[in-house]
């Protein structure tokens, strides 16, 4: 169960004055449970990635494997593809339409062809994952606030039940708290279900307290792919593309160079303050 | 799919075309669409369409991109086709199939009808092609500036509509964008009947309509910001003046309808 993406290239209105080759000779493997953070520049080609995932964008070139099928075959089911490869996208609360909460997080559910009690029961559910309780159910969903309506929009691709999760920028234009939240309830959702969680952003910070693997792209390429200690070693090429790594990766390496004992892989705050105590421990000893 | 559209949208490049004023343009077009009403006999569509493909070849713009434009109306022209091969009298029947028939003169007007709608389209594309909105606007307000005596809002007119024009590819790329969400979460918008498919746009035309709207109070509320109150006594930064290239097309486009009605007179 996994997704793997061969040589695969997009170009945008090919053969106009518009044409942007949005995606070039693209190599990814994602395995099943994989915490994934997507990381690139706006215009990096992040945002057509992953919409080739779920089928949305058919490539230029290239192929994508689903399990081991081929997605761009000819008799493949693309909207079953779609219920497995659930895709949240950019300000997901746009989407939004039906006259009541429960009724449009429904909608996925309904379209997979579930009865309507059942769809009622995984909007539930979806609903519950996310933090909505039962009052809001009847609300329409324009009357709740932005932080509310991001919710019922991800509960909406919840409720589908995807294998995979993706979500393009979830964070956007929303306060730290509101960030935070959602952030740790994706969180929670791929430790509790074990589902592969692809989350896009231009944000290092964000990404690097959740995710185990981070995929950087720029210009269409996949500029580097790994852990995000191993990620964050390349700091000072990272700033070349437009993007930074968390703070406390240049904390640690200007400690080091000052001469002090740490650890320059830290990425998280926690991490960075243990090595940092350990080294004026070690530091008081020899004084 | 929705990209395809190119009526209304500027097509980026360096050309005379390009550079013209944008009174010209809008003059120049409304004289070929007169032209081209007025042409009588092959000599006519010969010199239309010379002059058209020059216009094309000068503005830069690649022909496949002109061309896509005509596939909105391809069903008007399918049916402008049909309707005069087939219902046009004449003195000379061409084939005869049942109660139809066709004439001389039916396949004539047909395929002048034809021509005459695709070079419309065309000549208005251009235009559109290689003319920024606001410079349109800006030029329809200057042309219909007279109007102001008589009462007619011309400045708010073509305020409205530079604002109209400049949503369009906004509003485009944002149905795109909720169809692809609404597709992300299962709905289709392809298959079933007359009916199912209809529904199906309700997900999609909810959002778009909040959207417009949602947009629409942004910019009242910037325009508003920036201390916009209509057209009196607002003056312009770039204030439209005739260059030597402009005075040398309106020759070019006077010598163009004189051909046209002389081949009239004289043929």
């Amino acid at each position: 169960m996994s997704i793997v993406l061969e040589h695969v290239s997009y170009t945008y209105s090919p053969e106009t004055a518009y044409e942007i080759h949005a995606l070039k000779d693209v190599n990814l493997e994602i395995p099943d449970g994989q915490f994934i953070g997507l990381i690139g520049h706006t215009g990096s080609g992040k945002s057509t990635l992953v919409q080739h995932l779920n089928g949305l964008v058919r490539a230029t070139s290239g192929h994508i494997y689903f399990n081991g099928e081929d997605i761009y075959a000819k008799d493949y089911d693309m909207r079953r593809l779609r219920g497995k490869v659930g895709l949240v996208f950019q300000y997901p609360e746009h989407q939004l339409f039906e006259v009541d909460v429960l009724s449009d997080v429904c909608f996925g559910p309904k379209n997979q062809g579930l009865s309507p009690e059942e769809a009622k029961e995984r909007a539930r559910e979806a609903l519950r994952m996310v933090g909505i309780s039962e009052e809001y159910e009847k609300q329409s969903p324009f009357e709740l606030s932005g932080g509310q309506k991001r919710r019922v929009a991800i509960a909406g691709v919840l409720a589908m039940e995807p294998e995979v999760l993706i979500l393009d920028e979830p964070t956007a234009g929303l306060d730290p708290k509101g960030r935070d939240e959602i952030l740790d309830e994706i969180s929670y959702l791929h430790k509790e279900r074990g589902i592969t969680v692809i989350l896009v952003s231009h944000s290092m910070e964000d990404v690097a307290k959740y995710v185990e693997r981070i995929i950087v792209m720029n210009q269409g390429e996949v500029l580097h792919d790994g852990a995000p200690r191993e990620v964050f070693r390349h700091y000072k090429e990272l700033e070349s593309v437009g993007l930074a790594a968390p703070q406390v990766t240049y904390i640690v390496h200007t400690l080091k160079d000052k001469g002090f004992d740490v650890d320059g892989d830290a990425t998280t705050i926690e991490e960075a303050k243990e090595t940092i105590l350990e080294a004026f421990r070690k530091k008081g000893r020899k004084l | 799919m929705i990209r395809d559209i190119t009526l209304g949208q500027y097509y980026p490049a360096d050309s005379i075309l390009h550079r013209l004023d944008p009174r010209v343009k809008l003059m120049g077009t409304i004289l070929f669409l007169v032209g081209l009403f007025l042409i009588k006999g092959w000599a006519g569509y010969a010199v239309a369409t010379v002059f058209l493909f020059a216009m094309i070849r000068i503005s830069k713009v690649p022909f496949r991109f002109i061309v896509r434009g005509l596939k909105t109306i391809f069903i008007i022209l399918l049916i402008t086709l049909v309707f005069n091969l087939f219902l046009t009298p004449g003195d000379r029947v061409l084939v005869q199939i049942w109660k139809l028939q066709i004439t001389d003169k039916g396949l004539n007007t047909a395929i002048f009808m034809a021509i005459r709608l695709i070079y419309l389209i065309i000549g208005s594309s251009l235009m559109t092609l290689t003319t920024t909105p606001n410079d349109l606007t800006d030029g329809l307000e200057t042309l219909l500036g007279p109007l102001k005596k008589l009462h007619v809002p011309v400045h708010e007119v073509s305020m409205m509509m530079s604002i109209a024009l400049r949503f369009i590819p906004i509003l485009l790329e944002e149905t795109d964008k909720i169809m692809k969400a609404q597709m992300a979460r299962g709905a289709d918008f392809e298959h079933g009947n007359l009916i199912q498919r209809a529904k199906s746009l309700v997900p999609l035309l909810v959002p778009l309509f909040i959207s417009a709207f949602r947009r629409a109070s942004d910019l009242a509320m910037a325009m508003e910001a920036r201390c916009y109150r209509g057209g009196e006594g607002r003056t312009k930064m770039k204030p439209l003046a005739y260059a030597r290239r402009d005075y040398c097309a309106y020759g070019i486009l006077i010598l163009f309808l004189a051909v046209i009605i002389a081949l009239r007179v004289l043929l």
